[in-house]
């Protein structure tokens, strides 16, 4: 391991870490943009032109409010919850691929900060690790809604977590692999996994959904049952992060699903394009492509918010266990029997 | 029991089919709807730098008329305070003086004029009760402000600006 390994890592992880707190802040912007105009509206534009600066005089906002800690709170367990909320949202990141290895001079440095042969099952751990965030703050707040809501969080999460482990699974037979470097060099082209998953996609997308506590499944927050849900005890700049997770789970799970299903930095008629830009701007252009398709994923996360009321938590739990768990697991037999086919014959 | 009316109808739940136990056929209609909407324009209207176009019997703000010579209509006879029905109008009558003949049209004039603009409630009573054509409510809406002292208009907003500048 030498240094410039070294720098080059951290580079690459400053970068990624600026680039996702970015479109988590743009991505509220783009919220109450893509809700306003949904809704024959205008949306926020008094902040520089178009509201661009909106995200700003929130943040300003988020850290001029009066910071309130309730007396009878679990001090420690309530400080922590937002920052485990933020970090577990962050570090679902680390292995995303995010373009092929760009090359300068004789040194290849590849667009991931880690290859690790489980990609999957990492980001799987992360993505079930969110939940403590919204656990432990509304564990630690006193209150009954708070703690209501965190059983909600903590319910639902495991509930579809199985459904969305086993359209992984069907997921790996295709692929044979784990690394999510080597899923997405195998979707090279236009060979994306939707076109041999497309249950599958469906029912990783609806659990994607539940995980990120996005509506229709946004039961830990409803604002009509729980008044803020988890996040009811919180101010300023706390509750910032809070509000803040969601977006980064939501661009984490957006980049997931487009890297698993949607080719990541591949597209159709990428190989003329690489060769005739050369090894650095050809990747790039790669990567480009992979964060339109991100953008496209959160654009649809928010057309559905706009679009469906929430689940009641009966049909939630109803969806979840009969619905998607059952198809999920006819997916996996169905791709089974398939692949065993091919190669059969 | 014998039904009231022949418009009575039984409404049963029926269970519901298999497509539409799926969700699916109905959530892909509902966001085709939500995104026609995106293409629509929309119905919000920038207020301070875009204003929406009133009606022509619209009421606001009240202004205080000049006659063809620049003076004064308003000769402080009370009419528009005794009939407003929220007593938002104050008057102060003065007796003219020789001299300011050119700036008040009648003799007796109101030397001071206050309308409570959180009292009014823009009924026009005020202007149907003037013998002189003095007060309208032809203005724009009445902007917010912050103290309450603020909303009581005197003569300085309320009369109109002079045809020229004699005074």
């Amino acid at each position: 391991m030498d240094i410039a390994f070294v720098i080059e890592k951290f580079i690459l992880v400053t970068i990624i870490f600026a680039i996702s707190l970015l479109i988590a802040m743009y991505s509220t912007y783009a919220e109450r943009k893509v809700a306003a105009f949904l809704q024959d509206r205008l949306g926020p534009d008094r902040a520089g032109p178009f509201g661009i600066l909106q995200p700003l005089a929130d943040g300003v906002k988020m850290f001029m409010k009066e910071e309130i800690i309730p007396s009878n709170a679990s001090k420690w367990l309530f400080m922590v919850g937002p920052g485990l909320a933020m970090l577990t949202a962050c570090i679902g990141t680390a292995v995303i691929p995010w373009g092929s290895a760009i090359t300068i001079g004789d040194r290849i440095i590849p667009l991931q900060v880690t290859d690790i042969n489980v990609g999957i099952l990492y980001i799987f751990g992360v993505v079930s690790l969110g939940v403590y965030g919204v656990m432990i703050g509304g564990w630690a707040s006193n209150n009954k809604y708070s703690l209501l809501s965190a059983i909600r969080a903590a319910s639902q999460n495991i509930s579809y977590e199985i459904a969305m482990g086993l359209s992984i699974i069907a997921l790996l037979l295709v692929t044979g692999t784990m690394s999510l470097k080597e899923i997405v060099e195998q979707q090279h082209g236009w060979h994306w996994n939707i076109l041999y998953q497309p249950l599958g996609f469906l029912i990783f997308m609806v659990c994607a959904f539940a995980e990120t506590n996005r509506a229709p499944f946004d039961l830990p927050e409803c604002e009509t049952e729980l008044i803020g849900g988890y996040h009811t005890e919180y101010s300023s700049m706390k509750l910032g992060f809070y509000l803040f997770a969601e977006y980064i789970n939501m661009f984490v799970s957006s980049a997931v699903m487009a890297t698993l299903y949607f080719g990541g930095y591949n597209y159709p008629g990428m190989d003329w394009v690489l060769l005739h830009t050369g090894p650095i701007i050809g990747p790039l252009i790669g990567t480009l492509v992979f964060f339109i398709k991100i953008f496209t994923f959160i654009f649809f996360f928010m057309w559905v918010r706009w679009t469906i009321p929430r689940f009641r938590y009966d049909q939630l739990m109803h969806l979840g266990w009969k619905g998607l768990i059952p198809l999920a697991i006819a997916n996996i037999i169905i791709t089974g029997i398939v692949i065993a086919i091919i190669e059969k014959f | 029991m014998e039904p009231l009316t022949s418009k009575k109808k039984v409404l049963a739940q029926k269970p519901l089919s298999f497509a539409e136990r799926m969700y699916l056929p109905a959530i892909l209609k509902g966001l085709t709807v939500t995104i026609s909407h995106l293409f629509k324009k929309e119905a919000t209207i920038r207020y301070p730098e875009q204003e929406r176009e009133f009606s022509t019997n619209f009421r606001g703000m009240h202004s205080l008329k000049r006659d063809e010579s620049g003076r004064e209509r308003c000769t402080a006879c009370g009419l528009c305070a005794l009939s407003c029905p929220a007593e938002a109008i104050t008057m102060i009558a003065a007796e003219r003086k020789p001299e300011e003949k050119d700036l008040y049209r009648e003799e007796k004039y109101a030397s001071v004029y206050e309308i409570n603009m959180l009292r009014c409630i823009f009924c026009g009573l005020c202007e149907e009760a003037c013998p002189k054509e003095a007060i309208y409510l032809d203005g724009p809406i009445v902007p917010a402000d912050y103290l309450r002292k603020d909303f009581i208009y005197g003569k300085d907003k309320l009369v109109e600006q002079p045809l020229n500048n004699k005074l």
